[in-house]
């Protein structure tokens, strides 16, 4: 299982370690670091890694690399996904997941790892009970602990971990109590040059934020559950009770969580709610490019697309752009090539256009291919799957609970070839 | 050196900093100290190390002062030194002492120090130790599980016999935490000492056998560690596991589905052979006796899936779910490794699910997708737009996706995927861009009828301006020509064209490859290309001038006129080249080809060694080998085999014995943690209780003869299947799994079986189709009715959701009736009823159970029970037409637990119809019934079933009251037997022997009796003592002696029954109980019941 952890910042420099067994040296990254060094982009430094005693798996989130030890067999997706829960666990707690936050919180940290690990072995890795035994800091907590020396941990001893619901805590109590689901469908797409859809399917997830007092058990149904193609949950939502019914039946953790992803196959017909009439031209001769692109509204369903922005990353040789944009603004990033159009709301009276002309290195040949588009976006108040919740009930207390759900749209992975 | 210092001394001043304003808070007159140290550290930075002792020195002082603040301050620093690997050892006997702190904040930052440095310091760290047995002995759980957790990471050898003893007491800690803690110590300790090991296995033994899903991932985690291969410890908690595997935690499920991933394999047999006829109608084999089952596996044109085997299956399935991408690649690797090959498909869509997940979990996910699609197709093929390449995917995706879409090319699809191909040549990634260019190559030669269009596409890109993608091309045409090299010298005369703009070293070596092996179909263009090699040779990379070695001789051998002095030119070049391998090979290039006197006899050969014709290269995938490694694993993901990785072994020929997966029933042990939902407690109860129910039915299995086996069987069928079918309908619109053609071929002879399960309906609440379902099982099971009827009748366990007030109209004899309540039985629970919300998932734990009982009931020694007696309550002379007859059902009553239920079946013998028929006065008037609810009509010659409940408050004295009817009252009177004042208890032996040993002297009451030989089977001792008494069978080890407990329905109290056979057929009965009264009557009728049979 997991024998150590380091923790690396994207210069190189290793600010933390910990291990659950015995001590593995820090030299053991240098072999990370040179299969670092032979990527260039951190992004494409391989997950897993094999040194002549040990494994590496490591990912990368937020600018630092989570690097973990393996000694023996286990299964990569396995560490892979508790590294991710490290990072969700640090972001839940800090609010963000960096090195200076990390530094500026080494004891609740160290006191974190120490709690989700076991020898290896995940042992408490919801937040719920983890925040029963460490407190998260807050700043009038931090200002009491710099006065009395107390650190987060907590002095209280959780039950939350033995009790057969460990993801929530017991005794909950809210003066206010509510409970609201988001519903947020991402579109996929590939659109190619002519704006013929390639690919597109809708990836959903139910977010919820839950505030209740005492054991609530919830039921969440659909109006339309028929749409969703696949399902995954969180594990407070009973299987059955979905596998029969198509209800999602659960009682809840505490706070904020991920209730439900989902998929709309791509079998369905998947509405682009934009579109995007675009062209990229560099010329053969002289060394400038031009630039044209114009966003209009496609399958909207009446509402408002807000959010807009284009990104494209140039080719190398692009050396600086001259565009004028009829709404939003721009900015290109000379050492990055990318070029970021902030567009805002669409206005389909009015469709925001950006032109101008492109220079490019001198004497570098013509970049054979065109940079895609990638387009975000967001429309409120609507699924473009069409899902809708059609009712919450609460069994198990006898307050009536606020209740509510908003539904958002966004763009995902949303690319438009040129 | 420099750098490193003063970054460690500003470090060193911040901390001070930071301690000196703490300090100030704090009002310590630390103050004039601490200034003096900051200014040495301020001052000389050849002094920082020095000044790092100092700071240690410091810290030594905060830890031994009085105050807990300063000391928590301390080891917080101490904290963050270790965090950024520094060493802290010296502070080590400064920290331990704090050990016993009361300060739950500082005592866990002492045991991170003490677990990261007590390696080294062992002698120091034997101090902690007895804190820490004291820990061990805590009233509280979580000290006494922190307090092993850290005992056994502390890595001293002295303290294994230590740690060994506290681990044993761990595993039989009443907590589960408890438990688990010990499961995580058994693999410290044996990485520690793995001498240890026999001990070690004792104990997870004993842990695997645990009942708390809490234990089961950790537990098996040890398993995995210390030994993996003692598969034979999993046998007896196979069928646990399978069942809570869903209540696990999700790290627990992955390491418990691989484990029995790896022990299906060698458990079972294949399900992929060729002439499989696929038994989808396992539903059977899972219910029906082994016996059955057992014939099955003989025969072996069929292949009939071992229950056990399709039990993992099923209970991963909704798994899939999960939102922990290793459950869902775990379940997924299970289903590829065991189901069949037509089942495996309901995973693809989980696992391109998983691609929308973060980067990492992306790679390995399609690292394992693209070995499965090698083998199958038709899987993902579906799904083939998912793999398509962003332009933001991190390189090593990129390359994976390609892969796959490779590996998924066939006729139908090629053009699309060559059109996306196309896209992606022209990608900025130019790493990139000539993988894809690989990947057309080996669509070409996968798919022969592309080939011409993918190489005419590949030809268009020679002319490409960037140079790695046309030396990609060029290597991939060459193989590409290799496969059929007739028809295309015009391409390669196109690319001797080429030639010159290309600089590639690969590249360029490949066409001259080219040119030599197809000279003749290029005789003008060859000469001449050689010919500008000749000029550049010196200059050339290694490979390219081996080449033109290799084009110059073969020129040399086809046209030797024009290129001899080239040849020659050439090899006395390469005889000079620094490279010893181009000497090497002009060497031995010259001696075949050039003739001279010595080597006449290779050169006659030359021709056909240098101009033979080669095969084609493969165009293979690189994930062609990958299979051999068990998906989802490390070994699989990095392609080299792992330390500590399990081969899967390969299927056995025939099944090793499936019978070793049985268990003996074990009464449940009530799980020790609170259970805050309300879903988990009825769980537990209802585990409880049909527990007994099972057992009940099994008795009636056993002295039964088959055909009434699949009868009363067939009520522990309803229930669990009619949640099975409940599933099924919704699975059916679904698109996947096999699983709901399976309901229809249902075998003819379960077919009354099943006409009653689709009559009932899934709640057993609803009680409005009640009469109808009855009336129509009614019709159903006649067949099974006449074959049953020589055979004893089984009480019938009858169910609260029949039994209740509402009455049935009967039709048929009285007979029939049990066997209508059978058909009506459902294993719902006893107990209070439930809320509807949680039945679906209630009777899926159920079905677990009821599984495993069933295997159960094939072993153990069943108790069954005798014939059901039926009582006159009134004649139907007496009673104006309307006569009576009860019986007891023996099961608990849902009215109060104190009552006795009774059956009372009534019929109308008159010719008129009876109206409002209901119970009228009783006496003693302080006696409790549950009266039926007025049956408002009787119909001539029909006669109804109703229930009552009555409180006999443990005496045999008969309950008198009046049956009325609109005109008449008639008295009557039930008298129990003393037999059924009694309800069974479950117990083990130990308990049996020590409540006993509780009930000596006045309470026990025995007597000597004689049986016949014949009699004294276990079979017919149980069959005649349970038939007199509604008592238990207690397991007992020895085989001359029979335990029977029970409890009085009304004071529960305890009876126990215990018969020793002793020589020559006496056997002495004894009887313990507090209530002497009944204690003597049921000797009696015991007394009688075994003497007579």
């Amino acid at each position: 299982m997991i024998h150590s952890l380091f923790l690396i910042n994207h210069t190189g420099d290793i600010f933390l370690e910990k291990h659950w067994k015995s001590v593995i040296s820090r030299s053991v990254c240098d072999y990370f670091f040179e299969a670092k060094e032979k990527a260039e982009d951190p992004e494409n430094v391989p997950p897993v890694l094999y040194t002549p005693h040990h494994y590496l798996v490591s990912i990368y989130r937020g600018k630092l690399f989570f690097l973990s030890v393996i000694q023996t067999e286990v299964s990569p997706l396995f560490v892979i996904e508790f590294l991710h829960r490290v990072a969700d666990i640090f972001q839940d707690y800090f609010g963000e997941c960096s090195e200076a936050v990390i530094k500026d919180n080494v004891v609740i940290v160290y006191a974190l790892l120490e709690e989700m690990l076991d020898n290896g072995f995940p042992l408490a890795t919801e937040s719920n009970v983890l925040k029963e035994m460490i407190r998260p800091p807050t700043i009038l907590r931090s200002v009491v602990n710099t006065l009395t020396g107390g650190s987060n941990v907590g002095d209280t001893l959780p039950a939350g971990q033995l009790s057969n619901i460990p993801w929530r805590r017991a005794g909950v109590k809210y003066t206010n109590n509510e409970a609201y689901f988001d519903v947020i469908e991402e579109i996929d797409a590939i659109v190619d040059k002519s704006g013929t859809t390639v690919f597109a399917e809708i990836q959903g997830v139910i977010e919820a934020c839950v505030r209740l007092t005492g054991m609530p058990d919830l039921t969440l149904s659909f109006m339309n559950p028929r749409l969703l193609d696949d399902v995954s949950f969180h594990p407070c939502v009973r299987f059955k009770r979905w596998e029969s019914e198509r209800v999602l039946s659960f009682i809840p953790p505490d706070g904020n969580f991920r209730l439900m992803s989902y998929h709309v196959s791509s079998q369905n017909l998947v509405a682009i709610p934009v579109y995007v009439k675009q062209n990229i031209s560099f010329l053969e001769t002289g060394a400038c490019g031009r630039l044209d692109i114009t966003i209009g509204p496609k399958q909207t369903m009446g509402k408002m697309v807000e959010g807009l922005k284009v990104t494209i990353h140039m080719p190398k040789m692009v050396l600086s752009v001259n565009l004028t944009a009829t709404q939003g603004t721009h900015t290109y990033d000379l050492t990055a090539k990318v070029l970021v159009w902030d567009v805002g709301k669409l206005n389909p009276q009015k469709l925001p256009n950006l032109r101008g002309s492109l220079s490019m290195q001198s004497g570098a040949p013509k970049p054979e291919d065109n940079p895609s588009i990638n387009m975000d976006l967001k429309i409120q108040q609507l699924a473009i799957s069409g899902l809708k919740v059609s009712r919450l009930d609460m069994h198990g207390e006898k307050y009536k609970p606020f209740k509510g759900v908003k539904y958002l749209t966004k763009a995902g992975k949303f690319q438009v070839r040129t | 050196m420099n750098g490193s210092l003063s970054s460690l001394r500003s470090e060193a001043v911040g901390a001070m900093r930071t301690m000196l304003v703490s300090a100030e808070s704090l009002q310590l007159t630390l103050k004039p100290e601490l200034s003096q140290e900051e200014q040495a550290l301020t001052h000389t930075s050849s002094k920082a190390k020095e000044t790092h002792k100092a700071r240690n020195e410091d810290l030594k002082e905060m830890l031994e002062s009085n105050k807990e603040s300063l000391k928590l301050e301390a080891m917080k620093r101490i904290v963050g030194l270790i965090s950024k690997g520094k060493n802290a050892s010296e502070l080590f006997p400064a920290v331990v002492k704090n050990v016993a702190s009361k300060n739950i904040e500082l005592k866990k930052l002492v045991y991170v120090y003490l677990v990261r440095y007590a390696e080294e310091q062992q002698d120091l760290a034997l101090l902690s130790i007895s804190t820490f047995q004291r820990a061990l002995k805590d009233p509280n759980q979580f000290i006494r599980a922190s307090a092993l957790r850290v005992l056994s990471s502390i890595r001293v050898p002295i303290i294994v016999p230590i740690m060994m003893l506290a681990i044993k007491e761990a595993a039989s800690d009443l907590s589960p935490y408890v438990r688990k803690t010990s499961a995580h110590a058994i693999q410290k300790l044996f990485s520690l000492d793995p001498d240890q090991k026999e001990q070690l296995i004792e104990v997870i033994e004993k842990l695997l056998k645990d009942k708390s899903t809490l234990v089961a991932g950790s537990v098996v985690v040890a398993f995995e560690e210390v030994c993996p291969d003692r598969i034979d410890l999993i046998h007896k908690n196979f069928r646990k596991l399978c069942n809570l595997l869903v209540d696990v935690e999700e790290w627990g499920q992955v390491v418990i589905i691989n484990m029995l991933t790896r022990y299906a394999r060698t458990q079972f047999t294949s399900p992929w052979r060729e002439d499989a006829m696929f038994d989808e109608n396992n539903e059977k084999a899972f219910y029906d006796s082994d016996s059955e089952e057992k014939k099955g596996q003989a025969d072996v044109k069929t292949y009939i899936m071992d229950p056990d085997h399709r039990l993992l299956l099923r209970n991963t399935k909704p798994l899939l779910q999960s939102r922990n991408t290793a459950v869902v690649m775990a379940v997924a690797q299970l289903y590829w490794h065991l189901a069949p090959k037509h089942e495996v498909s309901i995973v693809t869509k989980s696992l391109v699910r998983l691609l929308r997940s973060h980067r990492e979990v992306q790679y390995v996910v399609l690292q394992n997708i693209a070995t499965m699609s090698i083998q199958r197709k038709g899987m993902f093929e579906p799904y083939m737009k998912s793999f398509y390449v962003r332009s933001t995917d991190s390189t090593h995706i990129k390359t994976l996706k390609l892969e796959i879409l490779t590996n998924l090319a066939n006729e139908a699809n090629i053009s699309t995927i060559l059109r996306e191909f196309q896209t992606y040549v022209k990608s900025q990634d130019k790493a990139f861009a000539a993988a894809t260019i690989q990947a057309i190559g080996r669509c070409a030669t996968n798919i022969s009828e592309v080939t011409d269009t993918c190489l005419n596409g590949l030809v268009l890109l020679l002319s490409n301006r960037d140079e790695s993608v046309v030396a990609e091309s060029v290597v991939v045409i060459k193989k590409l020509l290799q496969t059929q090299p007739n028809q295309h010298s015009d391409i390669i005369s196109h690319m001797a064209k080429l030639f010159d703009n290309i600089t590639v070293p690969m590249a360029r070596a490949s066409i001259l490859w080219l040119m030599g092996e197809y000279c003749e179909r290029v005789p003008k263009i060859a000469p001449d290309v050689l010919r500008k090699m000749a000029k550049t040779f010196t200059v050339e990379e290694d490979i390219v001038k081996l080449q033109t070695v290799n084009l110059a001789a073969k020129l040399f051998l086809t046209n030797s006129k024009q290129t001899k002095l080239l040849t020659q030119y050439i090899l006395n070049l390469g005889k000079y080249d620094q490279n010893y391998d181009i000497r090497d090979r002009t060497r031995f290039i010259r001696q075949l080809i050039v003739p001279s006197e010595k080597s006449s006899t290779l050169n006659k050969y030359a021709r056909r060694i240098l101009l033979a014709s080669k095969p084609a290269p493969v165009l293979e995938s690189a994930f062609k080998d990958r299979d051999r490694f068990q998906l989802g694993t490390l070994s699989h993901s990095l392609n080299i085999k792992t330390s500590g990785y399990q081969e899967l072994s390969e299927w056995p020929a025939v099944a090793p014995d499936p019978s070793v997966r049985n268990v003996e029933v074990i009464e449940p042990v009530k799980e020790w943690a609170p259970s805050v939902g309300k879903a988990k407690q009825s769980k537990s109860e209802d585990k409880f209780y049909s527990d007994d129910e099972e057992k009940e039915e099994n008795a009636s299995d056993s002295s039964s003869s088959d055909d009434s086996d699949s009868s009363s069987s067939s009520s522990e069928e309803s229930g669990s299947e009619s949640e099975e079918e409940s599933n099924e309908e919704s699975e059916k619109t679904s698109s996947d799994s096999g699983k709901s053609s399976s309901e229809s071929e249902t075998e003819p002879k379960n077919n009354s079986k099943k006409a009653t399960r689709k009559k009932k309906p899934a709640d057993s609440d609803s009680d409005e189709s009640d009469s109808k379902a009855s009336s129509s099982s009614a019709e159903s099971s006649s067949s099974s009715v006449s074959d049953s009827d020589d055979d004893s009748e089984p009480p019938a366990p009858q169910k609260k959701s029949n039994v209740k007030a509402r009455p049935k109209v009967e039709v048929k004899s009285k007979k029939e009736v049990s066997l209508l309540d059978l058909d009506d039985f459902s294993p719902a629970p006893m107990n209070a009823p439930k809320p509807s919300v949680f039945s679906p998932s209630l009777l899926s734990d159920l079905e677990g159970l009821s599984l495993s009982n069933v295997s159960s009931a094939m072993q153990v020694t069943t108790p069954s029970f005798g014939p059901m007696k039926t009582f006159e309550l009134l004649h139907h002379m007496t009673g104006k037409g309307l006569s009576a007859k009860y019986h007891f059902p023996r099961q608990p009553c849902l009215y109060q637990p104190s009552m006795v239920s009774v059956q009372v079946i009534l019929t109308n013998g008159s010719d008129h119809t009876l109206e409002e028929i209901h119970v009228g006065d009783r006496s003693p008037a302080s006696l409790h019934i549950h009266c039926f609810n007025t049956i408002e009509r009787l119909e001539p010659r029909a006669s109804v079933t109703v229930s009552m409940g009555i409180d006999f408050s443990d005496s045999t004295q008969a309950a008198n009251f009046q049956l009325c009817t609109k005109e008449d009252q008639f008295s009557v009177s039930i008298q129990p037997a003393v037999g059924e004042l009694l309800m069974p208890s479950t117990m083990t032996e130990a308990d049996f022997c020590k409540e006993q040993k509780k009930l000596l002297g006045m309470n026990e009451t025995s007597a000597t009796i004689t049986m016949t030989t014949a009699n004294t089977s276990s079979q017919t001792i149980n069959k005649q003592v349970l038939s007199v008494a509604n008592v238990g069978v207690a397991p007992s080890s020895q085989n001359n002696f029979h335990r029977f407990a029970g409890r009085t329905v009304s004071s529960g109290a305890l009876v126990l029954v215990s018969l020793e056979l002793k020589e020559s057929s006496s056997a002495l009965l004894t009887i313990n109980t507090e209530k002497s009264i009944m204690a003597s009557m049921l000797l009696q009728d015991l007394k009688q019941a075994l003497t007579e049979a």
